[in-house]
């Protein structure tokens, strides 16, 4: 049976991981080496690395840090953050990257999709969207959230889905840095319109909240999370076990 | 050392470290000189069969494997390498593989009901028969897979299904050529395991 798949984010800013804080038993938790072999060690499936760099200079920095990931750890790596051209995803998958995450470039140019796609393979191409209610409407959001494209949820993922995206990150702006829970409205509304693998991202505060998740909605694939694995107030190894009690199939 | 085949699809950059994390001297080539000199072939594989196959006839590189195969090397196709073992693929049109092992490459859509394409995530391996590369690892354990298409038609040497709607196949063993759908430099501990038992082959 395949396994719903447990995915922590981090934001990497020259080099260094931001909010990585508050660990014990690493030494160095602002490195993102470490926090991805301490993080692979204790039973993630996947990565998601996203490059918040400002400049260009260290972009250089960014593909040095992943390069000393892929050389450690071995599940699959996905990279976001910056990637607008066929050539960003040449730079990210020749340091080491499996998958490529797409957002404001895409949406600037849907066209990024088929053509990431067409060269690398749909599993290669990830389309990451921040959501947020709009009058009532799930309405796409650029540039991190900040500006809204007036681009309808559904409509957006459908496009991305033909185009060749082989999996969709919604991240709902509502929800986010909320901790009450995934916003599951939002995905179920994206799951019973698509059919290629959804990753939930955006509030999840506690291992009840991802246990909810799946019961509640057994199309979303994977869920994703960033503080409440950084700051420790979920150990992955025991999220996966309440998860598995719970007869949610899970890799142990 | 162990020759990772370098035809010019796909990043090889992990499938080499983790030789190097479990100890073995691997490297990444697409020199005919150095494949024949090495004590193992690994033919890795990403994209669509008849790109994949045509890039590995333009060097003559089909006919070393095979030669090298025939002296009894040790080979192991992953995931589209190990697709390419089989003796034809239905992907993009007809097109014939090294027929190194007796099988057609198909969609897997057909098998798998109202699950989703690609298959893609961690699902775990049941074994079928006893493989030289199952020394570490147990029944039951969890490995990375991203496909669309699968090994059908397999008469012998299937070693591990993988249920999916139905059971897809998952690893094979023919005397000396193995190969796994799944990406055992992408699986964590077992996958490394996995390779670590090709290299005591």
């Amino acid at each position: 049976m395949l396994a719903k798949r447990i995915i922590p984010c981090l934001d990497v800013r020259d080099g260094r991981v931001v909010k990585g804080m508050n660990f014990e038993g690493i030494r160095d938790v602002n490195d993102p080496v470490e926090l991805a072999d301490f993080y692979s060690s204790s039973g993630a499936d996947e990565l998601v690395f996203y490059d918040i760099t400002a400049s260009n200079e260290n972009r250089k920095l960014f593909t040095d840090v992943l390069k000393g990931v892929a050389k450690k750890v071995f599940i699959p790596l996905t990279v976001g953050g910056g990637v607008n051209t066929l050539a960003d995803f040449e730079r990210v998958l020749t340091a080491g990257a499996d998958k490529v995450s797409v957002n404001s470039g895409a949406i600037k140019n849907p066209n990024l999709i088929y053509e990431g796609a067409k060269r690398y393979g749909s599993q290669c191409v990830m389309l990451s969207m921040d959501v947020k209610r709009v009058d009532g409407k799930f309405t796409v959001f650029s540039n991190g959230g900040r500006i809204n494209t007036g681009l309808d949820m559904v409509e957006f993922a459908k496009k991305g889905e033909e185009l060749g995206a082989g999996e969709i990150c919604l991240n709902s702006i509502d929800t986010d840095g909320v901790k009450k829970g995934f916003d599951i409205e939002m995905l179920e509304t994206l799951s019973s319109a698509v059919n290629i693998p959804i990753i939930a991202s955006g509030g999840a505060g506690c291992a009840q909240d991802f246990v909810t998740l799946f019961k509640k909605l057994p199309k979303v694939d994977a869920g994703l999370g960033a503080s409440i694995f950084h700051f420790k107030e979920v150990a992955i190894s025991d999220l996966k076990k309440l998860l598995k009690e719970n007869g949610i199939e899970v890799r142990l | 050392m162990i020759a990772i085949v370098d035809y010019g699809v796909g990043n090889l950059f992990s499938l080499a470290s983790s030789f190097s994390h479990v100890g073995c001297d691997a490297l990444v080539t697409g020199d005919e000189k150095i494949i024949k000199s090495a004590d193992k072939i690994i033919l890795p594989g990403v994209g669509a069969f008849p790109d994949a196959i045509k890039k590995l006839k333009e060097n003559d590189l089909d006919k070393v494997i095979i030669e090298e195969v025939k002296k009894g090397k040790p080979l192991l196709g992953i995931c589209l390498g190990m697709q390419m073992l089989f003796t034809k693929s239905y992907e993009f049109g007809v097109s014939s593989g090294l027929d190194l092992i007796s099988g057609e490459i198909k969609e897997i859509k057909p098998l798998i009901g109202n699950n989703k394409v690609p298959h893609i995530g961690w699902n775990s391996l049941d074994f079928q028969s006893d493989s030289k590369l199952f020394k570490y690892i147990k029944n039951g354990d969890y490995v990375y897979f991203v496909h669309s298409y699968s090994a059908q038609n397999v008469n012998s040497g299937v070693t591990a299904t993988t249920f999916y709607g139905s059971p897809l196949t998952a690893s094979v063993e023919k005397d000396n050529v193995y190969g796994t759908q799944f990406h055992p430099e992408k699986s964590g501990k077992v996958g490394l395991d996995i390779l670590k038992a090709f290299t005591e082959i």
